[in-house]
């Protein structure tokens, strides 16, 4: 069963603004959710190339670990952790423990990699007041748009009031484009000049935020690669900043990951998780074709969970993970 | 120079020499190898099928009596074999008989078109010598045209744009009218991101294509996407029958597998690699480098080259000399120093080096300027004598070279060990055994170090 938002975050002792419309909103909003879960990744189905598909367990022989191993590889989940998925479930069916029945082993498998999809806590935490998101991740990958459908989401299901920092000072136009999806969900924005301290544009915001008593406040970073070290320095700086105003913030650090990354996106991970320690993966551009296997990777070894999933580029794009749906997706059912 | 791949190889045919030839099993064994390190680059699983197979033809039989030692030998057919899949095709970009030249870029949501069009119109603008001009077609992405605008007036480009409210299609036709009225020698076109699987949009670069005939449609591709860019290209070239590839942040360390699976499958060359940040960043593709990148073997000529452009070429082949000879000194080293310093972040330079890629994160990558100017400070403390022969610096050498520097004894006594680290490494590089990294790397360590933390 798909998350729902209210599920997903942690608001610790309080009480979100607009309880009763929060509820009202939740059932239709889950019904809704899954049509357009199903609506979005429906287009991926149909677009299927024939190794991921149903035929996948239709017998069980020699061949069914090839062509789950190919299935896995072909999905990005890498070699090592498609050696160990399949050699566990391999073990489970030679000893018996899992009946030789082609859909048996299909549940099996989706339950090991959910299983494995699965690590520490995919919960946002922004019980304090104001909370802040740190957005971080290499260029391209859908930080801004992500912030854009986060606000959106949280003010929307969660009635929470939220604060924008444009702390992107050296992009070309990059407030600007974070500007029209304040706009558009409804939230404030924080800026300062091109070429300024990304730190002290993250410094301004919550300041304004308490001033204005909001909720939460997420910064929008540059995208660096991750092998630049001084990039990663000015990072780390933007969050010692945070830090220093702020104890405990920030709260939620997220990298965004494009699904059609390959084996880089377990580097991108460690390394921006070295400099300013990441919370949690969201996942973007997941209405392709690309099904986003290394997160399987970077929850195993590092231990980092996929929070949230983007489908898209409108507002409603963005959803919380949910390990079984994705496992399933990633075998193309 | 090789490294982790040729020695795992080795291990894998460690009894080879005795027998003289590389039998099949051997061969198999080997091509395992090289099917992991293909993988771990991104190489598409069905690419790396096929590679493997021709390949493994190739190795069957050969001569393993020389200098080499089989593993080298493997890794050296494999390496040839990726360049020569990926180059040979010689296309450049296609000049219109009468002008403009129309190029075409394409491609997902973020691979960095954008930024490669500027970057292309930097560059075929050639000081000058052309006149490039820009259409901004991408009426979706919030703020898109403002950085088209931004990034254009950066390159030298006129932007021709009509803002959001106008469809792409007709931006494009009105852009090329308004490039021939006003006489530029190129246009380029920028669109928006779109996925293969959005037919609407897939629908829409083909009109774009239809009423502009370019001469040039560009596929451009993120150097670290996965096991999907072969899904991408295939579709791109039924939609849009793209001519070439650019493949874009390649200053990042993704070893690039996409190339490889993109040519492979398509046929068609990547023309153009960006490597940078800066409008100057787009170089022509060199199939030799991808090749030796995809097989994690660093990108040696591309340091070499960067070397040489700020250094004569008299210069920089006594220091390669110098440095496969274990004739290196601090002297050298300062001079090095020096043009390293000009050569911008160690960083990238350093991961440039064979097999260096993975310790990246482990050595001590970025070095302040105090840093440099204390080393600095220290070997011009030292006599001609002593920068010939740091072993000699011992005791009171070590006191006097500190206080002549206005630094601590530890300081000194620092460099010299990282240098004696550095000319033990070098020395071993030159004789193609890969140094062991985690020693090194605790040997190179300054108090910057970066630290893992461990979840």
């Amino acid at each position: 069963m798909a998350k729902t938002w209210r599920e997903i975050v942690d608001l610790g002792e309080r009480e979100p603004p607009t309880p009763e419309d929060a509820a009202a909103a939740e059932e239709p909003g889950r019904r809704g959710m899954f049509k357009r879960l199903r609506e979005s990744l429906s287009k991926s189905r149909q677009a299927l190339s024939e190794e991921i598909s149903a035929s996948l367990f239709d017998r069980i022989d020699g061949e069914t670990w090839e062509r789950l191993e190919e299935a896995l590889i072909l999905a990005d989940a890498g070699a090592p952790t498609t050696a160990k998925v399949v050699e566990r479930l391999e073990r489970e069916v030679d000893s018996g423990e899992v009946a030789a029945d082609g859909e048996l082993v299909r549940q099996r498998l989706i339950e090991i990699l959910a299983e494995t999809a699965t690590t520490g806590d995919g919960r946002l935490s922004l019980a304090a007041r104001p909370a802040v998101i740190l957005v971080v991740g290499v260029n391209g990958t859908g930080k801004t748009t992500t912030i854009g459908k986060l606000a959106w989401h949280l003010s929307r299901e969660l009635g929470l009031s939220v604060v924008m920092a444009a702390a992107d000072t050296y992009r070309a136009a990059a407030a600007e484009q974070l500007a029209e999806w304040a706009e558009r969900a409804g939230a404030e924005l924080i800026r300062g000049a091109e070429g300024a301290d990304p730190g002290a544009v993250a410094y301004d915001a919550i300041a304004a935020a308490q001033a204005r008593d909001a909720d939460l406040v997420i910064v929008d970073t540059a995208g660096r690669l991750h092998n630049k070290a001084g990039l990663m320095d000015e990072l780390s700086k933007v969050r010692r900043v945070i830090a220093k105003q702020l104890p405990g913030a920030p709260h939620e650090t997220l990298i965004s990951i494009d699904a059609t990354t390959g084996q880089n996106g377990l580097r991108q991970a460690q390394v921006f998780a070295e400099a300013v320690e990441v919370d949690g993966v969201v996942l973007t551009k997941l209405d392709g074709t690309a099904k986003g296997g290394i997160t399987l990777a970077i929850a195993d070894g590092l231990g980092i969970p996929v929070k949230l999933i983007g489908t898209g580029e409108t507002l409603e794009d963005l959803r919380p993970f949910d390990p079984a749906d994705f496992s399933q997706a990633l075998l193309g059912e | 120079m090789f490294d982790q791949l040729s020695d795992r190889l080795q291990a894998t045919l460690s009894d080879v020499r005795s027998r003289g030839k590389l039998t099949e099993s051997d061969v198999d064994a080997a091509m395992r190898e090289i099917r992991l390190a293909l993988l771990e680059a991104d190489v598409n699983f069905k690419v790396v099928k096929g590679f493997t197979k021709t390949v493994k033809e190739r190795c069957l039989g050969a001569d393993v009596l020389g200098s080499l030692d089989p593993g080298q030998q493997v890794v050296k057919i494999v390496n040839e074999e990726l360049a020569e899949l990926m180059g040979g095709s010689g296309r450049e970009i296609a000049f219109a008989p009468s002008p403009p030249t129309v190029i075409l870029m394409a491609g997902l949501q973020g691979s960095g078109k954008t930024t490669a069009c500027a970057k292309l119109a930097h560059h075929l603008a050639d000081g000058g010598k052309r006149s490039v001009a820009l259409a901004a077609c991408d009426v979706y992405r919030p703020a898109a045209v403002d950085q088209l605008v931004t990034m254009g007036a950066r390159a030298g480009a006129h932007v021709y744009e009509r803002g959001t409210e106008h469809d792409p299609v007709e931006i494009a036709g009105w852009a090329l009218e308004q490039a021939e009225a006003d006489g530029r020698d190129v246009l380029i076109i920028d669109t928006a991101g779109r996925l293969h699987l959005d037919q609407d949009l897939m629908d829409e670069l083909g009109r774009i294509r239809k009423r502009t005939g370019p001469q040039n449609v560009l596929l451009v591709v993120d150097a670290m996407t996965g096991q999907d860019a072969v899904g991408v290209a295939e579709a791109f070239a039924e939609a849009a029958e793209f001519d070439g590839i650019v493949m874009t942040k390649l200053d990042g360390d993704a070893r690039g597998g996409a190339a490889l699976s993109v040519r492979a499958v398509t046929g068609k060359p990547v023309i153009y690699v960006s490597t940078g940040e800066k409008i100057e960043d787009l170089e022509r593709f060199h199939p030799d480098r991808m090749a030796s990148r995809i097989l994690g073997m660093g990108d040696v000529l591309s340091l070499i080259e960067k070397a040489e452009q700020q250094v004569s070429e008299d210069d920089a082949e006594v220091m390669r000399r110098k440095m496969l000879d274990s004739q290196f000194t601090l002297e050298d080293f300062l001079g090095q120093m020096r043009q390293v310093r000009k050569m911008g972040p160690l960083g990238n330079l350093i991961g440039m080096m064979p097999g260096m890629g993975k310790l990246k994160s482990q050595l001590p990558t970025d070095v302040d300027e105090g840093e440099l100017d204390r080393v600095e400070a220290i070997i011009l403390s030292m006599t001609p004598a002593e920068r010939a022969n740091p072993e000699m610096i011992k005791g009171s050498r070590r006191k006097r070279i500190a206080a002549g520097s206005v630094t601590k004894i530890q300081q000194v006594n620092h460099l010299v060990k990282q240098f004696d680290q550095m000319r033990k490494m070098m020395k071993q590089v030159a004789g193609g055994k890969m140094p062991d990294a985690q020693q090194m790397a605790a040997q190179m360590g300054s108090s910057r170090s970066v630290k893992y933390r461990h979840r």
